[in-house]
């Protein structure tokens, strides 16, 4: 069952085309990572999630309503954290958890001093003389204080130090277990690629491909280190062969998945000594994505064969 | 010690006057030409000896006196008049910027972090305090002289230059005294916030101090700071040796500092600072709470300020007749109108420009809506179970509450003063009433105010103009002599000005209906557009 639902959803800014038909769905009970350069539209799309801005075309849904015109009730069951999170500098930051709290409602039963203690953070400092990584655990500790059904999560850790950062996927992992839903926008691949069930990139205010990672990864090359009795000729004939590199005696390259039996096929010609071979990671997959881009500097649309140059 | 100037604090100095090289000028020509433009007034409205003692009249009453301070009222010339009117409040706002600038290169830049970058070059440690306590002495010495010898330029017959000299002296030595507080408490305090709370306190304790002191007992005068200033008698008996005084307890200021400086451990404090609460209290749950609690502490100010202007105009009340008999630009402004006196209808003048006053702090009010919003801070309210009309009626309820409270202290404040000068006071209803009837035109400001945060948020700050103008055509207007629709553009001008006019209720209600018409189309507004950030 679907507990967040986006169908073609745009928004622009007087002229200025911030997302551009983006289509999304998380699952109850799956994390959802949802990852993209800097000005992609992640925060602009869970800013329309949270009905802070209003989409110009499309629907963007949580728990069957509508975001916009229903945030109220929403709200009473999700947790947002922010990934800038700007607090009063006169108020403590134990007084904006409290805050935070009582405005979502919900039970009473709060997990306050236990994060607290979890993300080492003292509340009875002034938000003013908070770093930047302390005012962001402020807003984690109000969100996970109270149980919710749906974690929006918009780059949470970017200012953690790496101890907090596995603070805080203990945190989407236990909610996770409890059978909570999450959304991560994230620029940090390993953590999402450690977290999230399925995956969303967005490029250009549109969603360019969705999956688990496993499908992804099907779509992609894979890395192969090959050492052979004799040296391999001819590779670079083949198709789908890409990064070629000699180390020592072994050679490097990359595979197109779809190509693999056949570059097999002529390697084991030339007896095999060693091979091995790495899955791509989220970064190959995520720099695939974008080093095209980069090359041609061209802001054309989405390219969909780019995935599989 | 505190004065061994080496290439680091040399350097360093220069580093504050070029990250000041705006800041420092707009304080020091803002003061200058204030300070300038009084006196000149002065000759304009009070040309006659005849005019002058009159003003000394109404200055001779405890309220005026706990404000400015005391005078040979007696000796009344241009000279005396501007330096007791003067020099005391621009000595507050000196040591104002004395706290401000201060504060930011010591505590602020510590805080920041930029100090630790300083220090870690080739420079000495006592040097990045020194830097900064030079550069503000020497602005202060620099408005000193800009202040006595631009009096003294103006010719102006009382006006000398060992008086001018003294008048400028008396503001730079006030202004380095709180370089030194500010500096003392910069090495006390762990947090900038801190600093410049803590001396702006002491600022105003001096201040008020002095002013209980003025009015009761002499030796309490004698232990402020700023008591000192009001016994230069600047060009009158011009005492120096309170200069002399200000000057001497600035330097150990000065070395207390450097010594604290000394024995404390960079971004740490000599007082440790205070835990702050480590849960919210019953206040904090919900937006209202919030709101308040964020404005409290101006709110407050505000309400002392208010009551303390109406204080001061109530003061004056009981020898007004006498005064305006002598000046004709006031005649001219209070055209005398069958059957109420001058002074009836100078509250009621003053009634009207002191609730254009109480707006101020009521469209902050609401305006601090907009401020939050563009500080992304809106957005944690919103992201949780807060709808947008929650959230603009909780600043909407605080900012008529505020103006309703501002407006009613203005009011109070101006008959609790007046009972005590006048023969035959009003009764606090008659006041209080005078002023309340303002309460709706205020209501529409708020109102527009609101309607622009729905509607146009980027232009938030045009209600300002719209104040500006209302205070402008409603108080100059009699002396300008503009047509009556000009006036009429402004809410203020279609309250009937009790008790002088009838009561009439129609444009009571037509303005009460406007504000709630405007502010519902804002709360529309708000609901409908795009939060930004």
């Amino acid at each position: 069952m679907s507990v967040l639902q986006v169908n073609n959803l745009a928004k622009s800014f007087g002229k200025v085309t911030a997302l551009n038909g983006v289509n999304m769905e998380v699952n109850e009970g799956e994390v959802f990572g949802f990852i993209g350069p800097n000005g992609a539209g992640k925060s602009t799309t869970i800013r329309v999630l949270l009905g802070i801005l209003k989409a110009t075309e499309g629907e963007a849904k949580i728990f069957g309503k509508d975001a916009w015109s229903e945030a109220v009730e929403i709200h009473k069951r999700i947790a947002y954290v922010p990934g800038d999170v700007n607090l009063w500098p006169n108020l403590t930051g134990g007084e904006v958890i409290d805050l935070f709290v009582k405005l979502r409602g919900g039970n009473k039963k709060s997990r306050r001093e236990e994060l607290l203690k979890k993300f080492d953070l003292d509340p009875s400092k002034k938000c003013g003389a908070y770093s930047k990584g302390n005012r962001q655990k402020v807003a984690l500790v109000a969100a996970f204080s109270l149980d919710a059904d749906l974690y929006i999560l918009d780059e949470p850790t970017s200012g953690l130090d790496p101890l907090m950062e596995q603070v805080f996927q203990q945190c989407v992992m236990e909610a996770k277990r409890a059978g909570k839903s999450v959304l991560l926008s994230s620029h940090i691949l390993s953590e999402v690629e450690k977290l999230c069930d399925r995956v969303g990139i967005i490029r250009q205010g549109k969603i360019i491909e969705t999956g688990t990672l496993e499908e992804l990864r099907h779509l992609t090359r894979t890395n192969l280190l090959v050492e052979t009795k004799e040296p391999i000729t001819h590779l670079h004939e083949l198709k789908g062969i890409h990064d070629m590199e000699e180390k020592g005696r072994a050679l490097s390259f990359q595979v197109d998945m779809e190509e693999l039996g056949a570059v097999m096929k002529r390697v084991s010609q030339f007896g095999i000594v060693k091979l091995e071979s790495t899955p791509p990671t989220l970064e190959d997959l995520f720099m695939r994505h974008y080093e095209g881009k980069g090359q041609t500097g061209t802001e054309a649309g989405g390219d969909p064969n780019g995935f599989y140059n | 010690m505190a004065f061994t100037i080496n290439k680091g604090t040399g350097h360093l100095s220069r580093l504050i006057i070029r990250r000041d090289r705006i800041r420092i000028p707009l304080w020091v020509i803002g003061i200058c030409s204030f300070t300038f433009m009084v006196p000149i007034a002065f000759k304009e409205l009070y040309g006659s000896q005849e005019q002058r003692d009159v003003m000394a009249q109404t200055m001779e009453n405890p309220a005026m006196i706990a404000m400015v301070g005391p005078a040979d009222l007696s000796n009344y010339n241009l000279g005396v008049m501007t330096a007791h009117q003067m020099l005391l409040l621009t000595a507050v706002v000196v040591g104002l910027m004395s706290v401000l600038l201060v504060t930011r290169h010591t505590r602020g830049d510590e805080e920041n972090g930029r100090v630790e970058m300083i220090r870690s070059l080739p420079v000495r440690r006592i040097s990045t305090l020194n830097a900064v306590l030079l550069v503000n002495a020497s602005t202060n010495i620099l408005l000193a002289f800009l202040v006595g010898l631009g009096l003294y330029t103006l010719n102006i017959e009382s006006m000398n230059i060992e008086g001018s000299l003294l008048y400028g002296a008396s503001l730079g030595a006030t202004g380095i005294f709180f370089v030194g507080i500010t500096a003392v408490f910069g090495q006390l305090f762990e947090s900038s916030r801190g600093v410049t709370g803590f001396s702006i306190t002491v600022l105003l304790i001096v201040y008020i101090v002095r002013g209980i002191g003025d009015i009761s007992n002499e030796v309490l005068s004698w232990i402020s700071p700023l008591g000192w200033v009001t016994k230069t008698g600047v060009y009158d008996e011009n005492n120096w040796w309170p200069i002399v005084g200000l000057i001497g307890v600035s330097i150990i200021l000065f070395i207390i500092a450097n010594y604290l400086h000394a024995i404390r451990d960079l971004e740490a404090g000599i007082l440790p600072s205070r835990p702050g609460r480590k849960s919210a209290s019953v206040i904090l749950q919900n937006p209202i709470g919030l709101e308040f609690r964020l404005q409290r502490t101006g709110m407050i100010s505000w309400a002392i300020g208010m009551f303390a202007i109406g204080a001061s105009y109530g003061s004056v009340l009981g020898d007004l007749d006498s005064f305006f008999a002598g000046n004709d630009m006031m005649k001219q402004l209070f055209t005398a109108k069958e059957g109420y006196s001058v002074t009836m209808q100078f509250v009621s003048m003053i009634m009207m420009v002191m609730a254009i006053l109480a707006t101020v702090p009521a469209v902050m009010a609401m305006n601090k809506l907009y401020g939050e919003e563009k500080k992304g801070r809106s957005e944690h309210l919103l992201g949780r179970a807060v709808s947008r009309t929650r959230l603009m009626g909780s600043f909407l309820i605080i900012s008529v509450i505020n103006g309703f409270v501002m407006l009613s202290l203005a009011a109070i404040g101006l008959w609790t003063a007046s009972v005590s000068v006048m023969e035959e006071p009003y009764s606090l209803g008659t006041v209080y009433g005078m002023g309340l009837i303002y309460y709706p035109a205020m209501l529409v400001m708020i109102g527009v105010a609101v309607l622009l945060i729905g509607y146009r948020p980027r232009i938030t700050s045009f209600i300002w103009l719209y104040v500006v103008y209302s205070f402008i055509v409603l108080y100059m207007g009699g002396l300008f002599q503009f047509s009556e629709w000009i006036g009429k553009l402004s809410p203020f001008g279609h309250i009937p000005q009790i008790p002088l006019e009838d009561m009439t209720w129609m444009p009571i209600i037509m303005l009460i209906s406007i504000a709630a018409a405007v502010t519902v189309v804002g709360f529309i507004g708000y609901n409908r557009r795009d939060m930004g950030r």
